[in-house]
């Protein structure tokens, strides 16, 4: 049974309240008294030259305050990128500068050339049609393959070529996988892409900039997922503002996926403008902007192959993948393709020998960076593509193949350089056969088929590696920042908690779980119990929500935080029972001497440490509240075994998804109703990629898909009712709370799972359809079958 | 500028607007309530649904000047008198009907609209009338749940887990 | 959006004062004109919104037998009249229900999206568009793509439907927008069937006349075996070559034949 409000308990979220009511806080709900309203005016072509940008006219139309352009700038930093990858000679990656805005050259449709700040959003708008910009048109570079031949046009003239880096990964094993795959009994190859995707979380990002000039503070309220790498990475290489100078406020935010993590060029120009003009400056996106503005998802162009002996074993993979970064490097961008995804190319299987190859490309495209998975999504595909691909090939059941390659024992050091600690994937496997019905599948197919559908059933097995550590380790492969989480827990004198912690919610529910953690370890209500994110003003330096961390990093140190308080609440309740500090229990919510029935409650104790007459001064500090830094040993590994339920109509080509089984192994759970959400979420959004979802340039790098007009999002009618589960349960092994992490596997493992499942739909209807392209539209699937 | 004048939630009020001031901004701006939020352009994705004179319509496609006279309500008036979630509201927390909160005030809105024109719809009823709200957190699982829920029919059928 | 001026008349022949000024254009529910205004694709200097013409709203039959739909009658209304079912039920289906709310019949048509569905339904019918001047038949009122036989100025009041013995719309719908990749709108008469597409051709909605010659001999999904539609003149982007397109009118003809009630 689920404690009342405690881990494991499916609490009700109390964040829910105000978002129902209409109370939500979010950026484009605060308005500063005097405000001025920024609007973008944006390349509408691919790739040029700016010969001359005249805002004469501009600025003098009615409310106009300035129109900015890149001298405005000179001696401003660049948007600075947050990971340098070094390649398999060694050297370090080719970085252009990102200016904040256009330098002589437009890199993109929605790079941002000006910015008239007006009175009013429509009077901005207004000036902006009357900026007279000349632009000369340079050939765009857009194939990822043809803009690494000799002699390609330069998205960046100052590189020696459109390569950021080539990758080996693990350099070493290079020649003792092509000897393998040479060898092998059987070897089976694949060309895919994995598409490129637009995150498109609710809501439209927004940033607000103010500027007391009264003490020189900066303030900026933006759409993050991790206000303080905002501060850092403005203050310390944009715009050179020390951080005791700088507040960085995201308050609720509708929604990330990836696409809010990064620092925007937005961003820098609201702070910066708002002292320059001595004046709020606010930016609202809208959903068009929005498309060529927020980084973009994916985009891999992959052949991969595995080796095989004639049972099936796995001897050896070799996967070369062209990773499109787009026109500048993306915060995080350099490290998706590489640390997040090689890393990943063993998924759940004992293959001895692995090599991977990215070439990381700049085009004339938005940049490419984390979106929901990052680098974990393109790794399974291809390897649970591949795998199902191989299972018929060899002839043997895809469940199979798959069960004969589990790794078992852990824990587990793949050959590209990560430990598994734990898992169990023939649970996984087990749990998805008996949930999905799998035994009744032929049954239902050949009910489909009378009624002139095809149906076909995929499965997909997915291992994920979650709250990327330790800072140490990720410090030599390249991050420029730490990534451990913190957390403060402030004892109120009455006995009430503010947990201010270093990640942020977006959608998450953390000011729920967290309480439910907390409350779990001193034995409180939750309702006692505030977590406050979001601001850094208010909490310790923090790096906020991303790649599926909170609870397993920032988690645990808010656990180390409590623990501190329950170590000192336990010395403060000794002193107050007149007990040896050994002897106190902490239980429920009071203070036992073991073994008598002396206690202390809760609130006593809290309030000796406020109020500290009666206390030991000359031994401990009054006052109770505590901070510690967490940083993990190892990455967490969520896996988990998914499958797919699909029909085709063979008339049109359209998919349908019938149903859709997740069985996971998340470790321990502290919401499972929250849990349960996220995974919803996250096959929702790998099912629109594997189905409808494309974001797609023409030939001169024009958006094709710029609005929800050509961008498939899914919609309720897309989807059918989830099954999901988390019954199987390996605790993590190195982090207090045994957590792994569940916000990115939904989208990780239901691709591969969805694809698989429409190419045994077509193969039980007799079409020799071995693979088709991301997304499976109604007419890929049609003209695959009539091809 | 012309004189706007409506009722929204129950209360008169009135205001200034230019002709292409849109109800959207006239309700997060001049009235600030910013409940109503604008989640596109292109009329999609449903995070701005109000209700007009008793009919779901999206806040952002309709000018403000057209709702002179008109009766508005917006998630800020669908609490119950004392305060509390109304059924709807009440049933989306129960079943985690929502993740980031930012397309919720549309999907009460839109459901709200559906129950009134069918009591009790069907799983697919549910799914159809969704076509205009888009939520990107949930998979649309547990809002198909709350609102079935909201309707008074059991959904402990429904795959839960 | 630019500014303009916003005027609200309440009958048709103020409406049609108010269009005579320079720049002056007609708003009927506004679903497609504001969201074109708001990327300043479309700039008038007047709006006139005709939501206060209470006179071009309503749903009746007149002396023959038709279904006479006010050019402000909204879809909603439409979709809950059910007097032409095949009519309601593709009502029922455009947009979503909040823009079923505002959009109205006569925006639509004036309009002429080449996606969207009142066309087929128009010309399938073999409708009569009146308009504040005159009366055009279905067949002259479509010219191709955003292009119709309406005049500057001149506002559609009202839309008269032939009611079939049989009807029925088939939907398959682009994924992102929702509007009809293909739209086919099948209404058999007693002297004949008329076959209509939308959202495929580059040319705007069309008669399929092969299809509706094979099918007046023989109403059955059949007869149009030996029938095919040529992908060139078709639509190709994203969401669909030409070909598929072309495939679609033919797969969905046959069910919208099979459908008819």
């Amino acid at each position: 049974m689920p404690k009342d409000g405690g881990i494991g308990s499916p609490t009700l979220r109390r964040e829910d309240i105000r978002f129902l009511t209409g109370n939500g806080k979010y950026t484009d709900d605060i308005n500063i008294h005097g405000q001025a309203y920024a609007y973008f005016v944006r390349s509408d072509v691919a790739h040029g030259t700016i010969n001359s940008i005249d805002a004469s006219a501009a600025e003098g139309m009615p409310g106009v305050a300035k129109v900015f352009t890149a001298k405005d700038f000179e001696g401003v930093g660049g948007v600075p990128c947050g990971w340098q990858v070094t390649d398999r000679f060694g050297e370090a990656m080719q970085e252009p500068k990102h200016p904040v805005l256009a330098e002589g050259k437009v890199r993109h449709v929605g790079d941002p050339i000006a910015v008239v700040v007006a009175d009013t959003l429509e009077q901005a708008r207004d000036a902006a049609e009357a900026l007279d910009i000349d632009i000369t048109e340079l050939e765009p570079v857009l194939n990822m393959k043809d803009a690494l031949k000799d002699g390609a046009t330069k998205v960046h003239d100052d590189l020696t070529s459109n390569l950021c880096y080539d990758w080996g990964f693990v350099e070493e094993n290079r020649e003792a996988v092509d000897e393998a795959i040479k060898g092998a009994h059987h070897v089976t190859t694949l060309e895919l892409t994995n598409n490129r995707l637009v995150a498109n979380p609710m809501e439209p990002r927004v940033a607000v900039g103010d500027y007391d000039s009264s003490n020189d503070e900066h303030t900026l309220y933006t759409t993050s997922q991790n206000p303080h790498v905002i501060r850092l990475l403005m203050g310390a290489f944009v715009l050179g503002i020390p951080e005791h100078k700088l507040r960085v406020v995201a308050p609720d935010v509708g929604g990330g996926f990836g696409a809010k993590i990064y620092h925007y060029a937005e961003e820098a120009f609201c702070t910066f403008a708002a002292k320059a003009l001595k004046r709020p400056v606010k930016w609202t996106s809208s959903r068009s902007e929005a498309f060529m503005s927020d980084a973009h998802g994916r985009d891999h162009v992959t052949k991969i192959e595995l080796a095989m002996d004639k049972d099936g074993k796995f001897l050896a993979l070799r996967t070369d993948t062209h990773a499109n970064m787009g026109a500048y490097l993306s915060t995080f961008a350099p490290s998706i393709p590489t640390w997040l995804h090689g890393t990943l190319m063993a998924g759940n299987y004992t293959t001895p020998l692995i090599y991977v190859n990215v070439k990381a490309v700049f085009t004339n495209t938005v940049p490419v960076d984390a979106y929901r998975g990052a680098g974990r999504p393109e790794a399974t595909f291809q390897l649970e593509r591949v795998v199902d691909k191989a299972a018929r090939e060899m002839g043997i059941d895809p469940v199979e193949l798959r069960r004969r390659n589990f790794i078992t024992e852990f824990p587990y050091a793949t050959p590209v350089a990560v430990e598994y600690d734990t898992g169990d994937y023939h649970a996984t496997m087990d749990k998805l056969l008996e949930l999905s019905d799998h035994a009744g599948f032929d049954a239902r197919a050949a009910e489909s088929k009378k009624n002139g559908k095809l149906r076909g059933f995929g499965i997909a097995h997915y291992i994920e590696a979650c709250g990327i550590a330790p800072s140490n380790l990720v410090g030599q492969l390249g991050a420029r920042a730490g990534l451990y989480e913190s957390a403060t827990v402030r004892v109120n004198a009455t006995g009430s908690i503010s947990v201010m912690t270093g990640s942020h919610s977006h959608g998450q529910g953390h000011e729920t779980s967290f309480a439910q953690v907390v409350s779990e370890m001193i034995g409180i209500d939750a309702s006692q119990i505030d977590i406050v994110h979001g601001d850094t003003a208010k909490s310790p330096m923090g790096m906020g929500t991303y790649g599926s961390r909170s609870l397993a990093v920032g988690g645990s140190a808010m656990v180390r935080a409590t623990e501190k308080i329950i170590n000192k609440a336990k010395k403060i309740a000794a002193h107050l029972l007149e007990a040896a500090e050994g002897d106190i229990e902490l239980k429920d919510g009071a203070f036992t001497v073991a073994g008598t029935d002396k206690s202390v409650a809760w609130g006593d104790v809290t309030l000796a440490a406020y109020v500290p007459h009666n206390y030991p001064l000359e031994d401990i500090e009054p006052g109770l509240e505590e901070t510690a830094f967490y940083d993990p040993a190892n990455f967490t590994y969520p896996s988990g075994a998914y499958g797919c339920e699909v029909e085709v109509d063979p008339e049109t080509g359209k998919v349908t998804v019938l149903g859709f089984t997740a069985a996971d192994d998340f470790g321990n759970i502290v919401n499972p109703m929250i849990v349960e959400g996220q995974v919803h979420g996250g096959l929702a959004q790998g099912i629109g990629q594997a189905m409808i979802e494309n974001c797609a340039y023409d030939d001169q790098g024009q958006l094709l898909s710029g609005s929800y007009m050509d961008y498939a999002m899914p919609r309720a009618d897309d989807l059918p009712m989830f099954t999901v589960d988390h019954s199987s349960v390996t605790p993590c092994t190195h982090n207090p709370l045994g957590v792994k992490g569940c916000g990115e596997a939904g989208a990780i493992g239901s691709p591969p799972a969805l694809v698989n499942a429409v190419i045994d739909a077509l193969q039980r209807g007799g079409h020799d359809v071995t693979h088709i392209d991301m997304p499976l539209s109604s007419d890929r699937v049609w003209a695959a079958m009539n091809s | 500028m012309t004189n706007v004048t409506m009722t929204v939630n129950g209360k008169s009020v009135s205001g200034n607007v230019e002709g292409r001031t849109l109800l959207s901004s006239f309700l997060r701006d001049d009235l600030r309530l910013t409940g109503t939020h604008v989640g596109c352009d292109t009329s999609q994705c449903g995070a701005c649904v109000v209700h007009v004179d008793g009919l779901s319509v999206k806040a952002c496609t309709m000018l403000a000047a057209e709702a002179d006279g008109a009766e508005v309500k917006t998630i800020e008036g669908m609490a119950n008198a004392d305060g509390s979630l109304s059924v709807i509201q009440q049933a989306f927390q129960d079943h985690h009907g929502l993740q980031c909160g930012f397309c919720t005030p549309g999907m009460v809105m839109t459901a709200a609209a559906l129950l009134k024109e069918n009591p009790k719809p069907s799983e697919t009823e549910v799914r159809d009338y969704l076509e205009g709200n888009i939520c990107r957190c949930t998979g649309y699982h547990n809002i198909v749940k709350a609102i079935m829920a909201a309707s008074g029919q059991d959904v402990s059928a429904i795959a839960a887990e | 959006m630019h500014n303009f001026e916003f005027v609200k008349p309440g009958t048709v022949a103020d409406a049609v004062a108010a269009l005579k000024g320079d720049e002056a254009q007609a708003l009927g529910g506004g679903q497609t004109l504001l969201p074109t205004m708001k990327q300043r694709l479309a700039a008038p200097e007047t709006l006139v919104a005709l939501s206060g013409v209470d006179e071009m709203k309503g749903i009746c039959k007149d002396d023959e037998g038709r279904l006479c739909i006010g050019g402000g009658t909204t879809h909603a209304a439409v979709a809950a009249d059910g007097s032409y079912p095949a009519l309601s039920a593709m009502a029922s289906h455009i947009g979503d229900p909040a823009v079923r709310n505002r959009g109205t019949i006569g925006g639509s048509l004036a309009n002429n999206d080449p996606a969207a569905c009142y066309p087929s339904a128009v010309l399938a019918s073999g409708a009569t568009v009146t308009t504040n001047t005159r009366e055009i038949a279905a067949d002259d009122y479509f010219q191709g793509m955003f292009s119709t036989a309406l005049e500057e100025g001149e506002i559609i009041t009202e839309v008269k439907f032939p009611i079939p013995e049989k009807a029925n719309y088939q939907k398959f719908v682009q994924p992102a927008s929702r509007f009809a990749l293909v739209g086919v709108f099948v209404a058999k008469f007693a002297d004949g069937v008329r076959v209509a597409i939308t959202g495929a051709s580059e040319e705007g909605v069309f008669r399929w006349t092969e299809a509706e010659e094979a099918l007046s001999a023989n109403f059955s999904p059949a007869a149009l075996d030996s029938l095919s539609v040529s992908g060139e003149g078709m639509i190709s982007d994203l969401h669909g070559t030409g070909a598929y397109r072309a495939h679609l009118i033919k797969v969905m003809t046959g069910r919208a034949v099979s459908a008819a009630a």
